[in-house]
């Protein structure tokens, strides 16, 4: 750490032989980085914003769209995710205990504290792949207007979200898959939904009990839900069926949110991966006694002040995305 | 360098004997902290919900302030921030609170002016 340490005497600081910031050069552009990576994730969430402003009446409501918990069924708004948060607080925890034990030289509690901050990442980005998986796969369906717009399903005798398997009704008709052999050659079929426009018609008519809810928010800071004639009249808006969320639709809402929930939390996701990468290469070097040669564990310091970056940018993509 | 650290927070209130039990106080606090804000995210208060506070909900401006306490304790205790010396820890903090201020100011009263637009009806979307 102090391999540069000046010969002379206590000088001016300015004066040459020392160094006014009191940091090596390798911690000073570890923070330039984190620096400048931290005005890229403000640029995301500043868009975010923007997009999200801009729908402020329509954007979707995040304990409606996260209420999923592994192994579990039913509703749990944020609980997992605040699990997610307290894993990953966690392992910044562990990674400072890490940096600590390097200050003291001792090697096996760096080699521990490192081991379970490895763990606390793979954790982490294990559950963020799952709530892709599941924001993916969607749960209830919905159906998408000219305009773009999303048209959920609520029972109306108990105020619970309808899936569309619920009301449905199976039309039975020939339907030949679009092959590139046969077809257009350049055009794929892309993905089928598990009912068709006509079916959830035809079941959204024959069953009274549906309604429909739009993605408008009232007073009450719920979406609005329609009455029975406006149902019948909203639904011939409807133009094909949503099921699950991707770049291109998204059956909880805007389809912005769903851009940027994948771009901001894949950006983040890829961080913490990369972080993970970059501990499991300095715990090797630990475990081989590299810096317990070098005398100084400076580089467990500096991949420590990327992990804590990545759990101090998960804070700001928590609020925005899950509580604000 | 840091080889001494500082070991109070909350400005002097709490002082703790070593550097690692420094870590694990700060820990529960940030678990509180965080604790406090999924609480209040899914029982949504009535009373902060139907309240704004400069054109923005009083749970908003909660969880906002919270996130910066909470951004204050890893920056300052976990990335070591409070034993730099203070020309680093300015450069480090002012640079992007100015720029990222400017630039949220910037976007969202843009984004407020385009929602204007839509809602007073010049432009159809809703459909």
């Amino acid at each position: 750490m102090d391999s540069t340490v000046a010969t002379g005497s206590e000088e001016n600081v300015w004066g040459g032989g020392n160094r006014p910031l009191g940091a090596s050069y390798g911690k000073l552009m570890m923070w330039f980085f984190l620096v400048s990576d931290a005005l890229t994730f403000s640029g995301f969430l500043a868009a975010y914003g923007f997009s999200r402003f801009k729908f402020i009446e329509t954007w979707p409501i995040a304990d409606e769209v996260f209420t999923h918990v592994p192994f579990f069924h039913g509703n749990f708004p944020m609980y997992y995710v605040a699990f997610m948060t307290f894993i990953l607080i966690m392992s910044s925890v562990t990674m400072v205990l890490a940096v600590d034990a390097g200050h003291k030289m001792k090697k096996n509690a760096v080699i521990w504290y490192m081991f379970l901050t490895i763990i606390g990442g793979a954790i982490f980005v294990g559950s963020q792949a799952w709530e892709w998986a599941t924001f993916i796969s969607g749960d209830y369906g919905a159906v998408e207007t000219k305009g773009g717009r999303i048209l959920q399903f609520v029972k109306a005798d108990t105020g619970e979200r309808a899936a569309l398997a619920d009301f449905a009704k199976e039309i039975s008709s020939d339907r030949e898959a679009h092959e590139r052999k046969n077809g257009i050659w350049y055009y794929d079929e892309g993905y089928q939904t598990s009912y068709n426009l006509n079916e959830v018609v035809a079941g959204l008519k024959a069953n009274p009990n549906i309604l429909i809810r739009t993605e408008l928010i009232n007073e009450e800071g719920e979406k609005t839900l329609l009455n029975r004639e406006e149902t019948l009249a909203k639904i011939n808006d409807g133009v094909m069926v949503v099921e699950g969320a991707n770049l291109v639709r998204n059956e909880y809402g805007s389809r912005l949110f769903a851009d940027f929930f994948f771009f901001i939390t894949g950006f983040h996701g890829f961080h913490v991966f990369s972080g993970v990468m970059i501990n499991l290469i300095i715990f090797f070097n630990v475990i081989l006694g590299t810096y317990e040669k070098r005398g100084h564990y400076e580089m467990v310091e500096k991949v420590g002040l990327y992990w804590h970056f990545v759990d101090l940018v998960w804070v700001f993509v928590f609020t925005f995305f899950y509580l604000v | 360098m840091a080889h001494e650290h500082k070991l109070e927070i909350f400005r002097g209130l709490v002082k703790f004997k070593s550097n690692t039990s420094k870590i694990w106080g700060v820990l529960i606090f940030l678990t509180i902290v965080t604790t406090v804000e999924v609480a209040l995210g899914i029982v949504k208060p009535a009373v902060l919900i139907q309240n704004t506070f400069l054109g923005m909900k009083i749970l908003n401006w909660i969880f906002i302030i919270l996130t910066l306490v909470k951004a204050y304790y890893i920056a300052w205790d976990f990335m070591h921030l409070r034993d730099e010396k203070t020309a680093l820890r300015r450069a480090i903090v002012w640079t992007p609170i100015f720029l990222v201020a400017y630039l949220v100011f910037i976007l969202l009263l843009e984004a407020d002016y385009v929602y204007e637009v839509y809602k007073t009806g010049f432009v159809e979307w809703n459909f």
